[in-house]
């Protein structure tokens, strides 16, 4: 069992926990994320290690509810535990000592996102960010992102806070007023990374995107997760999830992440009984 | 004088409509009246041409004449003196190519239904005797043990039963590897395997679910941890797609990730358990192993109203055990036999059809099988909604990769000395399907004994030192 050492609402819908894991906290590393099981009969679900503390042998998930399981999470509090929780799992980020790097964080993607400008700014990398979200309300982590970033940048889609549009609208203004950057690392919806590259690849500025498709073992087992990637079948739990953006068909990992909808829908209205 | 009869005396089962919409167990076992009159058709033969033919030696005649006489107890020592999982061998076992293939009574007739008495006195000895494991006193020395399908527990059980503080690191939420998250419930109840898996856990050993090695911990970190071995017996979990167009779209699943959803996460019971899996009506698996027959006749009971084994050679070559092809077929599967896949179309990113072109067989290949080629022009398409790959795994190289000097060989099968079962890498053993690629349960269960028992003798030497 894993106990949840604490617990932190962000907003409305995103939630952050600490979770007691010496196995994960003792080799974790950015861009890494963890599965977990709430109750028996639960859901393995992936999520990204916002942030760890190896001496306190716990580390960090932050989570938007948006369905089933995430809900379950956000009704557990602190001094409950977590049935199952493995990791670390997938690639760490490939964080290169680069002069300077764009972040650009959609929604909860900023969570993912953290950790990575957090260890690029330890590694003296000057590093821009954006953050975007539907409104003020959903822009997460603005505090945690000043401490380790030289500017941070905000949109949303009502304006309220930052400029009102899209993060790719701040990152054509930089562009455009002559900024340049060595990276652009963007964690976000797949429709937000996509828009990204369409700005990023034309210039040819690298461009980190991390996917999220649906995963079971996380371990490289079952193969549900599997993306292509300059034309090669990847394994994103394995191979990823951290991909170069230009290489990556968004097309297809949308269509795949669409599979269960309809049951997902129907998993969180029910209420369930035991079959016979 | 013994029972001359052709036949081995019949087993219940479901009748095949019935269990086709449901997962409860398809063979109802023996009583003790039917175990005990088929037992009495074993001729005691002096020279037990069965037992050879037993990948751990099982002492064939001699647990059958203990049951013959009705003293379960004693059966079920001798049986387990060489198998510490009957109850799990006696239903999986491929029975026709191993021990009832070399029984002297099949050389007319039916051989003796070793694999059934096999499973009656397990079956009967849990529900009546229930006898507590005795824990052996422990020597102190640390034994980690990687992954927990039968390779791993058998090793496990035969290093706590010497007094080795065994410690097991498993991947996964369950323990049982393939037996849990790849045989389904019908033909291997899960509350059995975890039985079968407790009584060896009972003699000692530490469990570590969720805990990845390669990931969470290394092989470097257990040695540095004061593990004084380490047994590798993480089965080869890795599925092999086709690299066919269409693999991609929804709806096309390894037979991994079908089988996992449905048996491990219990997709079956969705939504009380919150794993979806979307079977379709229409549903072809690819393969034809016994993996591809679990696959096709889960498939059936998710609903689906048509399931097809498409498989490129012919009837006589299919690897699965017979007795599960048989089954398959009176569950409706259909069998499209010299036929493989070229490609899938999809429609709006799902699975709407596969191409298919039909095979000839050809010349013996290396396996000594008649290789299949292809008949050209013979191309035709099937209308689907779900395609299972079932076609083979191979190890998951994740342990390879962080293991420096760990030898694999071009298939990525870790390297052992065949008669101790250690790696390139001293005190480093391994072995089951992460040694010999997908096999059976039996012979992973043997590799871990062997593993076992070198592993004791050079620590004792060592010790001794
Ligand atoms: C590597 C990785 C890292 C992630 N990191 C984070 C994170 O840090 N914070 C965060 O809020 N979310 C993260 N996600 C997404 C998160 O896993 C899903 O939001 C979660 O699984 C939803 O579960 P649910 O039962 O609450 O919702 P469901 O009702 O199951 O589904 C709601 C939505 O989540 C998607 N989803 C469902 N199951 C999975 C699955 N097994 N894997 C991926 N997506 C799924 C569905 O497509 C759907 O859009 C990450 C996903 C991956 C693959
Ligand atoms: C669907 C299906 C049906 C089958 N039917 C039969 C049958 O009827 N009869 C028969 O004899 N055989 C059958 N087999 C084959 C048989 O199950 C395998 O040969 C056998 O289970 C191999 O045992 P193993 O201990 O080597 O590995 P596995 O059973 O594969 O167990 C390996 C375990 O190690 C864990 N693991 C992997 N990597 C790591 C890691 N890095 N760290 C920690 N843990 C790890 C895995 O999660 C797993 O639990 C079938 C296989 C499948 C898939
Ligand atoms: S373990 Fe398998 S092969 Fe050996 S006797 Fe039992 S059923 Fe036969
Ligand atoms: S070969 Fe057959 S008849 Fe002879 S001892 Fe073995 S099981 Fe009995
Ligand atoms: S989640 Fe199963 S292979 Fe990636």
């Amino acid at each position: 069992m894993y106990e949840i050492v604490s617990k932190k609402k962000i907003n409305e819908q995103v939630e952050m926990m600490e979770i007691k894991a010496p196995f994960v906290a003792r080799r974790c590393e950015p861009g890494q994320f963890v599965i977990l099981r709430v109750t028996e009969t639960g859901e393995r679900i992936p999520l990204t290690i916002a942030d760890y503390d190896r001496e306190k042998e716990t580390v960090s998930i932050i989570y938007q509810v948006v369905g089933k399981t995430t809900q379950m999470l956000s009704g557990m509090e602190a001094g409950e535990s977590l049935l199952d929780f493995v990791g670390p799992l997938g690639k760490a980020s490939d964080l290169k000592p680069h002069k300077r790097v764009l972040g650009i964080g959609g929604g909860v993607g900023a969570a993912p996102l953290y950790p990575q400008i957090k260890k690029l700014h330890e590694m003296g990398v000057a590093v821009d960010m954006i953050l975007g979200g539907r409104s003020a309300e959903y822009v997460i982590l603005e505090d945690m992102f000043k401490e380790v970033s030289d500017n941070v940048y905000f949109a949303t889609n009502d304006g309220s806070k930052g400029i009102q549009g899209f993060v790719t609208d701040v990152l054509k203004t930089l562009l455009v007023e002559g900024n340049t950057y060595d990276e652009v690392i963007a964690i976000g919806p797949l429709i937000m990374m996509k828009a990204v590259v369409e700005i990023t690849k034309p210039l040819g500025i690298k461009t980190a995107v991390s996917l999220n498709p649906i995963m079971i073992d996380g371990t490289g087992m079952c193969g549900g997760c599997r993306v292509t990637v300059g034309g090669e079948t990847k394994f994103a739990c394995v191979d990823g999830p951290d991909f170069d953006g230009f290489q990556v068909d968004f097309d297809e990992c949308m269509l795949r992440q669409t599979f269960y909808k309809e049951k997902e829908a129907h998993a969180c209205r029910l209420d369930q009984q035991k079959p016979e | 004088m013994a029972n001359m009869s052709l036949h081995k005396v019949k087993m219940k089962e479901v009748d095949p409509v019935v269990r086709s919409g449901n997962f409860e167990e398809v063979a109802m076992g023996y009583t003790l009246e039917e175990a005990m009159e088929e037992a009495t058709r074993c001729l005691q033969c002096k020279h037990k041409p069965c037992v050879s033919g037993c990948p751990v030696n099982v002492r064939i005649p001699e647990f059958i004449e203990a049951l013959a006489a009705g003293d379960i107890e004693t059966a079920y020592q001798v049986l387990t003196s060489e198998n510490k999982l009957p109850a799990i061998c006696g239903r999986v076992c491929p029975q026709e190519k191993q021990c009832e293939e070399r029984c002297v009574r099949a050389i007319k007739g039916e051989p003796v239904g070793v694999g059934r008495l096999e499973r009656f006195v397990a079956d009967y000895y849990m529900e009546h005797f229930n006898g507590k494991q005795e824990k052996a006193t422990t020597n102190g020395i640390k034994v980690a043990v990687v992954g927990s399908g039968p390779a791993s527990i058998t090793c496990a059980g035969e290093l706590a039963a010497k007094g080795y503080e065994v410690t097991m690191f498993e991947a996964l939420h369950e323990l049982g590897g393939v037996l849990v998250y790849g045989i389904p419930e019908f033909r291997l109840p899960k509350d059995l395997v975890k039985k079968e898996i407790q009584k060896v856990l009972d003699l000692g050993v530490q469990v570590h679910k969720n805990v990845i090695v390669g990931k969470s911990i290394t092989v470097e970190d257990l040695v540095e941890d004061g593990f004084k071995s380490i047994f590798i017996g993480s089965g080869a979990g890795l599925p092999r797609f086709m690299n066919i167009e269409g693999e991609n779209l929804n709806g096309v699943y390894s037979a991994n990730e079908f089988l996992t959803r449905v048996n491990l996460m219990k997709a079956y019971q969705f939504p009380y358990t919150n794993t979806p899996v979307n079977a379709g009506d229409k549903v072809a698996v690819v393969g034809g192993g016994n993996v591809a027959m679990d696959a096709a006749r889960t498939a059936k009971r998710l609903g689906a109203s048509e399931v097809h084994i498409v498989y490129r050679r012919s009837e006589e070559e299919l690897p699965a055990r017979l007795e599960e092809v048989h089954h398959a077929k009176e569950e409706g599967i259909l069998f499209d036999l010299l036929t493989n896949p070229v490609s899938i179309q999809g429609e709006n990113g799902h699975v709407a059809g596969m191409t298919c072109i039909r095979m000839k067989l050809g010349e013996p290949d290396e396996s000594g099988r008649r290789s299949p080629v292809e008949d050209p022009g013979s191309e035709f398409s099937m209308p689907m909604d779900t395609v299972v790959i079932a076609i083979g795994q191979t190890p998951n190289p994740l342990i390879k990769n962080t293991t420096v000097g760990l030898s694999v060989n071009r298939k990525g099968c870790i390297v052992v000395d065949e008669e101790s079962m250690e790696t390139s890498l001293e005190n480093v053993y391994a072995g089951g399907d992460v040694v010999t690629g997908a096999a059976t349960v039996i012979l992973a269960m043997g590799a871990g004994k062997k593993a076992a028992e070198a592993i004791h003798a050079k620590l004792t030497q060592q010790t001794q030192e």
